[in-house]
């Protein structure tokens, strides 16, 4: 930590957005006075926009820090601070940006600046004005303020902190529509959902301590559990029976908590569920929280704690076999929905599972490049798909819609964009970072299996194309579906909406020129040095280093792999929603079973329906019938009260019986007892 | 010559006689004269002090006791001026001497 | 044993006889208040035994003179009735007896570990008498006496207002 440049500028990145969101929630709660729409928009915009500055200044300052210090750190103050016998524990306040994070950071303050405005424009119209406006941009900022912490953390305790305050802002905005119970319960689902990776968390947090403590290095600061991994490594957990007895490496079980952490907030394995039941939040807020930041959360996660799993490769299998079956499976069920919100659910639960398999193959560098370039279009399609939605008056059946391209051209254009992205066009960010996970993996040897991961790959690939070709397809291309008054008002959105579309697009097809790997860079005019520059620069911070260079024929092989499959998704696509548009009906009839249990995601989601009742109904029961009523109102509060009056009033009210005597006897008494005690 | 400690013990019998009977009649009167004896006894304690301590100043006497003996007496007759007004008052009022009427300012 | 305290003696049993009839034995409230008047005049004659003349005049005057006064022409002109004696209940005689207890035994306990004083030294001359105590009185303690004379005063004033038909409830 000594050769980290110190600075007094990183706090303010959160700061700012939670100043502002404070503000309006001030404003509103408090004050109970709906301050004008311009005003909220203003503070909001503003606050994504002087975060993004900030970044910048600080990246700046990163790079160009003439001392090469690995990362800059602001601590502003100590924050836990205990000692117990010999230890003492301190957790501090503080800030660090280094590589990883500062790209993260960058992405973050990116992604939100164009989202706030976007939302800006979005939430204008909103029919369902119940003085929302104000409340959304202050969960929005309170969800920058909690995700900027949690990128920026110094250490467990303080991403902990971010970590939840993001969990909370998604929930809020899930139900933010609450006047409809359906949203309400979805939020508690998704709610109940995530906390099985805080349970994940917390106990990897605990365990990380606890070893750490027992060897004299009580901390938590990321940093700090790096140094000392070593010293941990050789401690064990013996296991219970029931889970094949044996002993674990100590750090194994850490990582699986931690995996279990990300698994949550990420939706995948078997909490895939909560992705699409958070879907009926705001689109904008469905763009910013789950598809692109509040997901992505948990592979940072993975990858701050890169050095952790390093060293415990059969977690690193299982994280890369979970993400690789989720991506199979995710993008799946996605060509089968039928809602905009949900399919991209799925395919952003897709995108993120190959993120899981760049870790897992220990690729970390490739993983946080997909996060980036995932960010730039998941957000792209997610408001694009929103803007689709505006025109067609809030209709998201995507059966209903079609030939929209006569109308909606801007639109058009970006949803375009960003579907050629996703699915792989050739040299668009998404085709190039995909590669780059798709050669590592075909390269991890040590990860059993890896052959299958890579061929899974592959078909998932191909099977992206296809859900994104028919979404694009569906709605733009072929026989309009829908009512003739909507036809007739449509129009293309607002430049607020339309112009940080416009931005995110040209990140789309730029970004991946930030990661094009070495291979492409030296056959490019005049030869470029460093051209896989984000790679490179994320390498300084994660295990792993660098992504490695691999030899020129797997390249090429690799790369006309990826093509065929996109290619022959989209050619499907288009075969069966624009030349043939009387095969899918056929199709439907047989294979109707498998068409269900896909559109249903495997029912997957209806498992959690008792975990759900379960934890509601305690909280009910026991929580609130039990501890509060009975225990703190009836036996705590209540009982002392009416002890104490009982006995102020009904007995010590006898002093003041108003008889003169009475009175008499007392001063005597009493002046008796004073000049007894006195005298003796 | 009489002993200190035996006017002393006649003050503090009188002074307990009249808190007794202050206690235990319950006409208004009564326990006014009661109090006036509690006085007396009070007086005649101050005065026996003053005696003991009479000839130790050199120069004039001490004679503060009976001063104070003085006062008291002067707030008994005032004392009894006034309760005597405000006890016919009150009879006249409730009708009834005894003190247990007199109990109108309780919880 | 000298003829004063001989008739130290005797002033004091008479004292105590008459508070304890004043008290608990006569029936009568204008018997009790003339009692009192007894009690007063034996401490008066009590007072000139201790030298304090001035003292002995002002208490046999007002306390043995116009206290009971006062108290008589109430309670045989003023329409006092006298019509509450009866034996004292069970809670004033419990108190009664508690405080007697109590006194009993706390004089009783402070008077028996006295030490024994000196006999009193003769007193100088002029003690108590009226000339030492008037210039005390418009000397040192000046003050005071004004300060009694508006209690009284105020008194005065209370009673005529009393007498008007004052402003008890």
């Amino acid at each position: 930590m000594n050769d980290y440049a110190s600075s007094e500028t990183l706090r303010w990145i959160p700061l700012v957005p939670l100043i502002a969101g404070l503000g309006q929630a001030l404003m509103l709660f408090v004050f109970r006075r709906s301050i004008s729409s311009a005003l909220v928009t203003a503070t909001s915009c503003g606050a994504a926009l002087l975060s993004f500055v900030l970044t910048c200044v600080a990246f700046w300052e990163l790079v160009g820090s003439a001392s090469g210090a690995p990362a800059i750190i602001d601590r502003v103050n100590t924050w836990v601070g205990v000692g117990l016998g010999g230890t003492s524990f301190t957790a501090d306040l503080a800030f660090v940006l280094d590589a990883l994070s500062a790209v993260a950071c960058l992405v973050v303050t990116t992604v939100m600046l164009a989202g706030n405005v976007y939302a800006a424009g979005y939430m204008s119209g909103d029919p369902h004005d119940d003085g929302g406006h104000q409340r959304f941009f202050c969960y929005l900022n309170l969800f920058l303020f909690s995700m900027l912490v949690l990128v920026l953390a110094d250490n467990l305790l303080l991403f902990f902190v971010g970590w939840e305050g993001a969990a909370v802002c998604s929930y809020l905005m899930i139900g933010f529509w609450f006047g409809d119970p359906a949203n309400a319960e979805a939020a508690n689902r998704a709610f109940v959902i995530d906390r099985i990776g805080d349970f994940g968390l917390l106990v990897g947090l605990m365990l990380l301590f606890w070893s750490l403590a027992a060897v004299g290095e009580a901390s938590v600061a990321f940093r700090d559990i790096e140094a000392h991994l070593d010293r941990i490594a050789q401690a064990s957990v013996p296991t219970p029976s029931w889970l094949g007895g044996g002993i674990w490496p100590l750090t194994g079980v850490i990582g699986a908590c931690f995996f279990l952490a990300a698994c949550a907030r990420c939706a995948q394995g078997p909490m895939v569920a909560w992705l699409p039941e958070a879907m009926v939040a705001p689109t904008p807020a469905s763009s910013l929280i789950h598809a692109t930041l509040g997901v992505t959360a948990g592979v940072y996660l993975l990858c701050r704690l890169s050095f952790l799993y390093a060293s415990t490769p059969e977690i690193g299998a299982l994280i890369a076999w979970t993400g690789g079956a989720t991506a199979l499976l995710a993008a799946l069920v996605a060509g089968v929905q039928t809602d905009i919100k949900k399919l991209l659910a799925y395919v952003t639960a897709s995108q993120v599972g190959t993120m899981f398999v760049a870790v897992g193959c220990g690729a970390y560098a490739a993983a946080i490049f997909y996060l980036t370039t995932h960010a730039f279009f998941a957000a792209l399609l997610f408001m694009g798909a929103g803007a689709v939605v505006l025109a067609m008056d809030y209709e998201q059946d995507i059966r209903k819609m079609g030939g929209l391209r006569s109308k909606l051209i801007r639109v058009h254009l970006v949803v375009a964009v960003a579907v050629a992205t996703a699915a792989g066009f050739p040299f668009l960010s998404g085709f190039l970072s995909r590669n780059e996970i798709l050669l590592s993996t075909l390269h991890a040897e040590a990860l059993p299996g890896y052959a299958v991961l890579y061929a899974g790959g592959l078909v998932t690939a191909g099977l992206l194309a296809f859900a994104l070709s028919r979404l694009l397809l569906m709605i733009f291309y072929g026989q309009g579906r829908h009512p003739a008054r909507i036809r007739s008002g449509m129009q293309d959105p607002g430049n607020w909406i339309i112009l940080p579309l416009y931005v995110l697009a040209t990140l789309a097809i730029f970004g991946g020129l930030l990661g094009l790997p070495q291979f492409w860079g030296d056959m490019l005019p005049g030869g470029v040095d460093d051209s896989n520059s984000l790679g490179n620069f994320v390498g300084r911070a994660v295990a792993g280093g660098a992504p490695s260079q691999f030899e020129t024929s797997t390249e090429g092989w690799s790369v006309a792999a990826l093509l065929a499959c996109s290619l022959s998704g989209f050619l499907v696509a288009l075969q069966l929603y624009v030349r043939r548009p009387e095969l899918p009906p056929r199709l439907l009839q047989r294979f109707g079973g498998i068409h269900e249990l896909l559109g249903a995601s495997f029912h997957i989601g209806r498992a959690y329906d008792p975990l759900v009742r379960l934890v509601l109904g305690f909280s009910d029961r026991v929580l609130f019938r039990f501890v509060e009523r009975r225990v703190i109102d009836g036996w705590i509060v209540s009982l002392p009260a009416k002890g104490v009056l009982g006995f102020v009033a009904h007995a010590l009210k006898y002093g003041q019986s108003g008889m003169a005597q009475t009175y008499l006897f007392t001063m005597l008494a009493g002046t008796f007892v004073l000049l007894g005690y006195l005298l003796f | 010559m009489i002993p200190v400690e035996h006017v002393i013990a006649l003050s503090a019998a009188l002074f307990t006689i009249g808190a007794i009977t202050a206690l235990m009649r319950r006409h208004l009167i009564a326990i006014l004269m009661a109090i006036q004896l509690m006085l007396g006894a009070v007086c005649l304690a101050f005065v026996g002090f003053n005696r003991m301590w009479a000839a130790s100043v050199e120069s004039g006497a001490l004679l503060d006791g009976q001063i104070f003996a003085l006062m008291v007496i002067a707030a008994a007759a005032a004392q009894v001026a006034v309760a005597l007004g405000i006890g016919t008052e009150f009879v006249r009022k409730r009708g009834s001497a005894n003190v247990d009427d007199a109990a109108s300012m309780r919880w | 044993m000298s003829a004063e305290q001989l008739i130290f003696y005797a002033l004091g049993a008479l004292a105590l006889g008459s508070a304890i009839a004043m008290g608990l034995l006569v029936r009568s409230l204008a018997a009790s208040a003339l009692c009192l008047a007894t009690t007063m005049l034996s401490l008066a004659g009590i007072y000139v035994l201790l030298e304090a003349h001035l003292v002995a005049a002002v208490q046999g005057m007002i306390y043995a003179g116009a206290i009971p006064l006062l108290l008589l022409s109430v309670i045989l002109v003023g329409g006092l009735r006298d019509g509450t004696f009866g034996p004292p209940r069970p809670r004033q005689a419990n108190r009664g007896v508690l405080v007697a207890t109590a006194a009993v035994l706390l004089f009783g306990l402070v008077l028996s570990q006295l030490p024994s004083f000196a006999p009193f030294a003769p007193a100088p001359a002029g003690f108590g008498g009226f000339g030492q105590l008037g210039m005390l009185l418009l000397r040192e303690f000046s003050v005071p006496l004004v300060l009694v004379g508006s209690l009284l005063l105020a008194a005065v004033v209370g009673a005529a207002v009393f007498a008007k038909g004052g402003a008890v409830e």
